[in-house]
Order: C-alpha cells, then sequence, then structure tokens
C-alpha cells in the first residue's frame, strides 16, 4: 500500500488540498522534476501542500533520529515559499522511495543531497501563487511579492492569502528554473530557529518505534545467537509457555548480510510476560563451522597483515616504497582503534502487521526503501503492498540503517498472523551487533629537508564492510581508506599509498557515526602530530604550511586558531589540534587538557570549527557537534566492544560504559560562513576530536596515545 | 498475577500485573503512559526515570507491587502543556536531539531543583549523572538546568 492521494489527505489533516507539489525523481532520470496535483505521477508525490484556508504543510521524507532533518527540509522549502516556519505543520512522508527519492538517511546527506530541489520547489509554489494574485488583479506579475503567507500588490496596497489562490494557482504551469534567493536575503534560514519537534520531545509526546500501539498487537522478544552464525540445534519451550501471557514460542530467523541469525521468539501478550518466558526458555544451538574470535586474536590478524601485506590498493601517486627505503627522516606509528556499538538510547525496535497480501511496518527505521526493497524479497510481495512508517527515531547513528530487525519482525508478524512489536532488550542492543569494525592502521612518512610529506604510506587493517554482502568480491577496495582525509593533501604530497587489508571474521560490521572516518580520522591526525614534531614546527603551523593556498582551509584554520586561544596558551595546559573532512564538510577541533591533582588528565575545553558550506539552521549544526563531540569522546575514553570466544563481552550500560555530564567538556562551537557547497552535518563533528584529544594529552605530558579507548585517569 | 491500583499523576489506575513486574511496564503498556522510556533494565540509564513521593527513581527497577502505595509522577504529571519551568528551559535552550531520553533527564531535572533551585555546575553532575543521553546533549542539558533556575528565581521575585 503506498500512500495515495486520499492517505495524504487524511494524513495531512486537509480538508481539500487544492496546491501540492512534489518531487518526482523518476528511476531514469538523474535530476528530479517538480510536478503538481493532476497529473498522474503527482499521485505519488507530496512535499507541500496548501489548502484553501491557507494552510502549509510540508512532509519531511527524511528520517529524524535527533540530526534535525525534520526542522531542516522544511526550512528549506519554507524560506522560498515566503511562509512563516510556524504556520506550517510538517509531518513524516511514509517509506516511498518512488515518490521521495532516496530516503536513507545516512551519510549526512538529508539537506546536502537535496537542499537545492527543496528550494525550487518553494520558489515554484511561490511563484505559481504571484502568478494567480496577479491574473486575479490584472497586474503584472512583477509588481507583486510575496510575504508571510501572502502575495502582495505594494501599489494599490491589494493583499490575498495563500489559501484564497491555490484554487487558481493549482491550474498553472510549474515554473522552471527560478532564480533561488541569495544568502544574504535569507529570513529563515540560516537563522537558529527552534526546531519543531522540540515540544513533543519535552512533554513525552513524541512517538518513538517503542512507544507504537495497535490493537491486538502482541510483543516478541527474540533469544538471538550470540554467536552470529550459529543455528538453532533445539529449543524446549516448556517452561516458558508456562507463563500467564505467553501466546507463541517460535524459531526465527532473519538475514544479517549473507548469513541467517537464528533465534527463538517468545510471543505474549505484554513484553513482561515475553520477557519472562524467554528467561525460561531453554536453546541449545550449533556453534560449530565458524571460527569463534576473540579480540586479541583480531587484533594479532591485523597487525600481522599490516607487517607482511602491502593490500588491496586504493589510491596511489608515484612510489612510496621507493622513497620510504632511502629516506633520511622516516617515521612510522601503528593506531588502533575498537570495535564499537552504536547503542541508541532507544534499543532495537519494529512493530509489524503482515497479512497475506499486505505488510506494514512502523518503527524506528533510516532506510525505509531498503526495509521495503528487502521485504519484496522475503515475503514474495509488490512493493505497493508494502507501507514503511517512520517514527521518531531514539538515536539511530547507522545502526537503524540496517533491515535485520524488520525483517525478523514481518516474519514473525507472518507466522503469528497477529500485529507484532518486536524489542530488543538492551542486551540484544550491545550483543547482537552490527558493530563499527575494529582497526588497525600502520602509518609510514618521509619527510623532505624542510618538513614537508615526500612519501606517505598508509595501510588499515580490519573488517570491510562491503566484503559481508552475498556475493561480495573480497579483493575489492571500497575508498575505506582515504574517507576522513583532508582532500588538498593529495596534490601536496609527490608520493602516497591508501591501501587496505580487509579482514574476515563472523563479526558483523556496519557505518556508525561518520563510517570510516571516524577511525581513520584518528591515525590521519594523529600522525600529522607526530609530522609536525618531527619536522620541528607548531602543528597548526605545520598543517598551514601543508595547505597553503588552500583558503578554505587556512580559514578555518584561522578561526580555530583565534577562537581556542592556541597560541596563547597557559603552562601547564596541553593543547592538542586535528582537522578532518567527511561527507564534504571540513571540521577543526581544538582540545585543551590539564593534569588532574588526583592523577591522570582531565578535558577542559573543546573548540570546534565547522565548515559544512550552505547551510540551515546554525543552532542545530551547533547541537551536532557537541553531541558528535561527546558521542566520540565516549568511543575515545569510556567504552568498547570486545569479544571472547565469538561473543561480544559487553552486555550493557553497567560495562560498555557511556560518556556522562560529568565527562562533557565545555564545547564552544563555530560555524564558518559561506556559500560552498553543502556538506554534511549530523557526522563530520565526531572524527577531529580523538586526535585532538591525543595531541593534546602529548602536548601536556609528552605521552603519545595509540590505542583506543584509554582512561583519562591513568593516563 | 494481582491487582494494584497505581496513583499516578493524581489519577488512579487500576492494573492486573505480575507482583514482580517493574513499574516501567506498568506505567508504560498498563496505565498506557509511554513517555516513560526503556533504556536498559538495569537502572544505569534513568531513561525510566519517574518521580516516586516526589524523589526520583528507576522506574526499571522498581517491581510494580512495590510502588503500588506510593505517589507516581511521570513526564505526563509534570505539567500537560509544556509549561513547567523546567520544560520551557528546555524548550528555550533546544536541549533535545533524538529525545529519546528527555523524558528522564527532565525528570532528574526537575527532582534536582525541587531540592535546590540553585544548583551549582557540580550539584547538576551529581544529580544528573545517572542519566545516559547518547546524543551527547549534556552541555545543553546543564545550561537549561541553570535557566530554569533563573526562570524560578524570576518567578519567585514576582511573587
Amino acid at each position: 500500500m503506498s500512500i495515495n492521494r486520499r492517505d495524504f489527505i487524511k494524513k495531512s489533516g486537509l480538508a481539500g488540498a487544492a496546491l501540492t507539489l512534489g518531487l518526482y525523481v523518476s528511476k531514469s532520470a538523474q535530476a528530479a522534476t517538480i510536478v503538481k496535483a493532476g497529473s498522474a505521477d503527482v499521485e505519488l508525490n507530496a512535499w507541500i501542500s496548501i489548502d484553501t484556508s491557507g494552510k502549509v504543510t510540508i512532509i519531511n521524507h527524511r528520517a529524524e533520529m535527533g540530526q534535525g532533518s525534520f526542522q531542516a527540509v522544511p526550512q528549506i522549502i519554507a524560506e522560498e515559499l515566503e511562509v512563516d516556519l510556524n504556520d506550517v505543520k510538517i509531518i513524516f512522508g511514509v517509506g516511498n522511495e518512488k515518490k521521495y527519492g532516496s530516503q536513507i538517511t545516512g551519510g549526512s546527506s538529508t539537506v546536502r543531497g537535496s537542499y537545492k530541489q527543496l528550494g525550487q520547489m518553494g520558489a515554484s509554489a511561490r511563484e505559481m501563487l504571484k502568478e494567480a494574485a496577479a491574473k486575479k488583479w490584472s497586474v503584472d506579475k512583477s509588481t507583486c511579492s510575496a510575504e508571510n503567507g501572502q502575495i502582495i500588490h505594494k501599489a494599490s496596497g491589494k493583499r490575498l492569502g495563500y489559501g484564497d489562490l491555490v484554487t487558481d494557482a493549482a491550474k498553472l504551469e510549474i515554473p522552471k528554473d527560478i532564480p533561488l534567493k541569495a544568502s544574504k536575503d535569507y529570513k529563515i534560514l540560516r537563522k537558529p530557529m527552534p526546531r519543531q519537534d522540540t515540544p513533543m520531545k519535552t512533554n513525552g509526546t513524541a512517538t518513538f518505534g517503542l512507544d507504537k500501539k495497535l490493537p491486538g498487537m502482541l510483543y516478541a522478544v527474540v533469544e538471538r545467537n550470540t554467536r552470529f552464525h550459529g543455528k538453532v540445534k533445539s529449543f524446549d519451550d516448556t517452561e516458558a509457555k508456562k507463563i500467564p501471557g505467553v501466546k507463541h514460542v517460535i524459531k526465527v530467523k532473519m538475514a544479517v548480510f549473507s548469513h541467517t541469525r537464528e533465534g527463538v521468539a517468545v510471543v505474549a501478550d505484554n513484553l513482561w510476560a515475553a520477557m519472562q518466558g524467554r528467561k525460561a526458555l531453554k536453546v541449545e544451538w550449533d556453534d560449530t563451522g565458524f571460527p569463534h574470535h576473540s579480540t586479541e586474536q583480531l587484533y594479532k590478524q591485523m597487525e600481522d597483515d599490516l607487517n607482511t601485506k602491502e593490500g588491496l590498493s586504493y589510491r596511489t601517486m608515484g612510489d612510496v616504497n621507493r622513497i620510504l627505503s632511502k629516506a633520511e627522516k622516516k617515521i612510522e606509528a601503528v593506531y588502533s582503534t575498537p570495535y564499537e556499538s552504536h547503542s541508541s538510547m532507544e534499543p532495537l525496535t519494529c512493530t509489524a502487521l503482515v497479512t497475506d497480501d499486505s505488510c506494514e511496518i512502523w518503527g524506528p527505521i533510516q532506510a525505509p526503501g531498503w526495509v521495503q526493497d528487502d521485504l519484496i524479497n522475503v515475503l514474495k510481495m509488490p512493493r505497493e503492498k508494502i507501507t514503511v512508517n517512520m517514527t521518531f527515531l531514539g538515536g539511530g547513528f547507522g545502526r537503524k540503517a540496517f533491515t535485520d530487525y524488520t525483517q525478523e519482525a514481518a516474519l514473525i508478524s507472518k507466522e503469528v498472523k497477529a500485529p507484532v512489536q518486536v524489542v530488543w532488550t538492551r542486551e540484544d542492543d550491545t550483543n547482537q551487533g552490527p558493530w563499527r569494525p575494529g582497526m588497525m592502521y600502520k602509518l609510514e612518512a618521509a619527510l623532505s629537508e624542510n618538513g614537508r610529506i615526500n612519501a606517505y604510506k598508509f595501510k588499515m587493517a580490519g573488517q570491510n564492510m562491503d566484503h559481508q554482502w552475498p556475493g561480495a568480491d573480497k579483493m575489492s577496495y571500497n575508498g575505506s581508506t582515504t574517507e576522513g582525509f583532508l582532500e588538498p593533501l593529495f596534490e601536496r604530497m609527490p608520493n602516497y599509498s591508501f591501501a587496505d587489508l580487509p579482514l574476515d571474521s563472523p563479526i558483523p560490521v556496519m557505518w556508525w557515526r561518520s563510517v570510516y572516518s571516524s577511525t581513520n580520522g584518528f591515525a590521519y591526525e594523529s600522525f600529522m602530530d607526530e609530522l609536525a614534531l618531527a619536522a620541528g614546527k607548531d602543528p597548526m603551523e605545520y598543517r598551514k604550511m601543508l595547505l597553503g593556498g588552500k583558503d578554505r582551509y587556512l580559514a578555518l584554520i584561522d578561526k580555530l586558531e583565534q577562537v581556542s586561544g592556541w597560541k596563547s596558551r597557559g603552562k601547564n595546559e596541553g593543547y592538542g589540534v586535528a582537522i578532518t573532512e567527511c561527507f564534504s564538510s571540513i571540521v577543526g577541533e581544538v582540545v585543551k587538557v590539564s593534569k588532574r591533582t588526583e592523577g591522570g588528565v582531565k578535558v577542559d575545553k573543546v573548540w570546534a570549527v565547522m565548515d559544512c558550506g550552505w547551510y540551515v539552521n546554525p543552532d542545530i549544526i551547533k547541537a551536532q557537534v557537541e553531541g558528535s563531540i561527546v558521542m566520540a569522546l565516549g568511543a575515545a575514553t569510556k567504552h568498547a566492544t570486545t569479544f571472547k570466544e565469538g561473543k561480544a563481552v559487553e552486555q550493557n550500560f553497567n560495562t560498555y560504559k557511556m560518556s556522562r555530564i560529568q565527562d562533557t567538556p565545555e564545547i564552544e562551537v563555530y560555524n564558518m560562513d559561506n556559500d560552498e557547497p553543502a556538506g554534511g552535518v549530523g557526522e563530520p563533528g565526531l572524527p577531529p576530536l580523538t586526535p585532538a584529544l591525543t595531541n593534546a594529552i602529548f602536548d601536556l605530558t609528552g605521552k603519545r596515545i595509540r590505542t583506543l579507548p584509554f582512561d583519562l585517569e591513568k593516563v | 498475577m494481582a491487582k494494584y491500583t497505581l496513583q499516578i499523576n493524581d489519577k488512579s489506575y487500576t492494573v492486573e500485573a505480575d507482583a514482580k513486574m517493574p513499574l516501567l511496564w506498568a506505567i508504560r503498556d498498563l496505565a498506557g503512559l509511554t513517555g516513560t522510556k526503556y533504556g536498559c533494565g538495569i537502572a544505569q540509564c534513568g531513561a525510566c526515570t519517574v518521580h516516586l513521593n516526589g524523589n526520583p527513581v528507576r522506574s526499571c527497577s522498581i517491581p510494580v507491587s512495590a510502588a503500588a502505595a506510593g505517589k507516581i509522577t511521570t513526564i505526563e504529571g509534570i505539567s500537560d502543556d509544556n509549561t513547567h519551568v523546567v520544560q520551557q528551559a528546555w524548550i528555550q535552550e533546544q536541549v533535545p536531539q533524538c529525545g529519546y531520553c528527555q523524558s528522564g533527564q527532565i525528570m532528574a531535572a526537575v527532582a534536582l531543583l525541587k531540592k535546590n533551585s540553585q544548583p551549582t555546575d557540580k550539584d547538576i553532575d551529581a544529580a544528573m549523572q545517572g542519566n545516559i543521553c547518547r546524543c551527547g546533549t549534556y552541555p545543553r542539558i546543564r545550561k537549561a538546568i541553570k535557566t530554569a533556575s533563573k526562570m524560578m528565581a524570576a518567578k519567585a521575585s514576582v511573587k
């Protein structure tokens, strides 16, 4: 069941939408076209709708997991449409790629991927309303202007609300190529507009995945194999079925990349009963036929690979090995980063209602289109029979773009023939993965006499996320080795090589906020600090030298230097800097540390400068960078997932320890103001924090930290 | 299974539950108040924070039988229109990102300010350290608690 016009009207609460514009992205066309109600395609499109009372409804097609797309998408449209954001009703789109184009909320892509099209759509609607008014008043359209939901004819003082014009406007052709406003004329964009989802999140009314209730809904918890590839040999549900409320105990499975994860689901009429039933369940697993890795084994393998193999070469220039072999000044370092769990505050959950000929899904979902793609195959149902509803996401960070939990829920609902909410306990969420892959890096460089990089060799060992899919070519590389690297540096190095050494393990891995940059950044920017030291230069000056002539980068460094007081630092203060480039945004961070009287170091302050180019809402940028810093700090100093005999050791927040309020330093965030192409906002603030921190610790103590996580109190 | 009458937000809810069922599930699934969230089940994250007789407690770790005699306040009970000073401060400082942990954060902050209307950074850290926010809204939580404190002082001086 895909959304049609009637559903849209129902969902939006519009009595009779008179002007509805949407973007239509055909599979063959590269660019989206703007279409309106009435044409065949428009049944499948709805982004802006204005009804005869003048009420504006904007559909947000992207998942809202905290990053602010709920606000950003409407903010872009409202700017060009000339309406007050407070008068706009925002609703979530239902998963439908045909209608909205890609809805995969990942790669910090919501704004950077579609801001021009969104603006165009708002502008188109505005121009149509102007034209309708001009015709009504028999005046030239150019003498009319739009403001605050009205079209105004200044000379005569006439004005009409959008609601009075929509019926006529809907009959007009959609104008093409309307110039978008210059940034200096923005009224809504680039302003710290409060998020419209905030009030719902301060009074408990925002509906998250776990808050979904359906009539007759059953609850399920699943005892899954914690060795990932093992099979259910047998299970005994005698005791489980004695728990009042338990209705079904069934063997279940879900695809996790190219493997099938098996488990036993306990389905009950309330969640507590299901949980009790699961406790009483006895499952015997067959865990033969695949390795049971431990953390030590995995890192030993990575280390061996780094020392003995050249790897899959992704990007090379010149002859790095020849230069390194005869170099007088050669620097070498090995860094390692742990496996990490996403650990969204809302554990995974999915509610499914599968009948003989339809499927409806509700949940915290980052990629509704992928959920449909998956269920088409699994349920053997056409796309239009599969509806995917995105609730608010209680965090995502990449994990909720995967389709294992949605598939499992659909299969359970299908089998028990009832609506089912599958709830992952915190333990399930922590011990099932997929995780951010653990990585080990070996970097080597040769410097010329003036300190410039003559040769740079980067090798990355660890699991390649792309190698897990069915039929994947395990000899392929995916560009992961350069994610996070400052693009202009490539030009400044006559010889370089970036290669990866993929590790094979049954442990499932996947993207985690800022993906490979989250770990690569630590290697690149720690090493940069080591190179600066070898060159005898201040780390900030060293970067300026390497990036000479690249004004955008130099402007960011200047800003960072100025706001952090880099040059005027005190004697007992350690300062560290790191700059990474991720999803087309450049972020630089400076961390200040000092010694604790009781031993170890403490993080006093972090300054961040974000250059994400064209942007929407400075306050959301600030919030996202703050959050990225807190998350990175946790991964650097608090938590890691380790494995023993093929299972994750950490199970809950008592052992997978999260950053808390008392661990959080003062954070100052600055945003560069420019009109460069829009980059990501939700993730790029994360990678530079850790190297800036360890570089600061080196500055203070002379101790170089190359392995994460580490305990600040024990430095 | 037994019958319990829960006093939640000055309303009585009669529920039938296993005596060991955590208060959290009674609030969410039996009383239908879903503003209180499940985060960890072992009193480590604070997402399930409610007030029991005015004190902040982790509802995931209190059996419904132990809460039946008390007066329970959830996020839905601190105001019905977002007018509580802490909610106002949360909105002003734009605290929530994903928002999932914020009911618990707000309940912890309300309890703190009730006891200590002018908390220092240290007081805030001590009172709020049981509440995890994976989005990292801590700097804004700190700011919002101070804003709420100022709002309270301003209100008091008007009176």
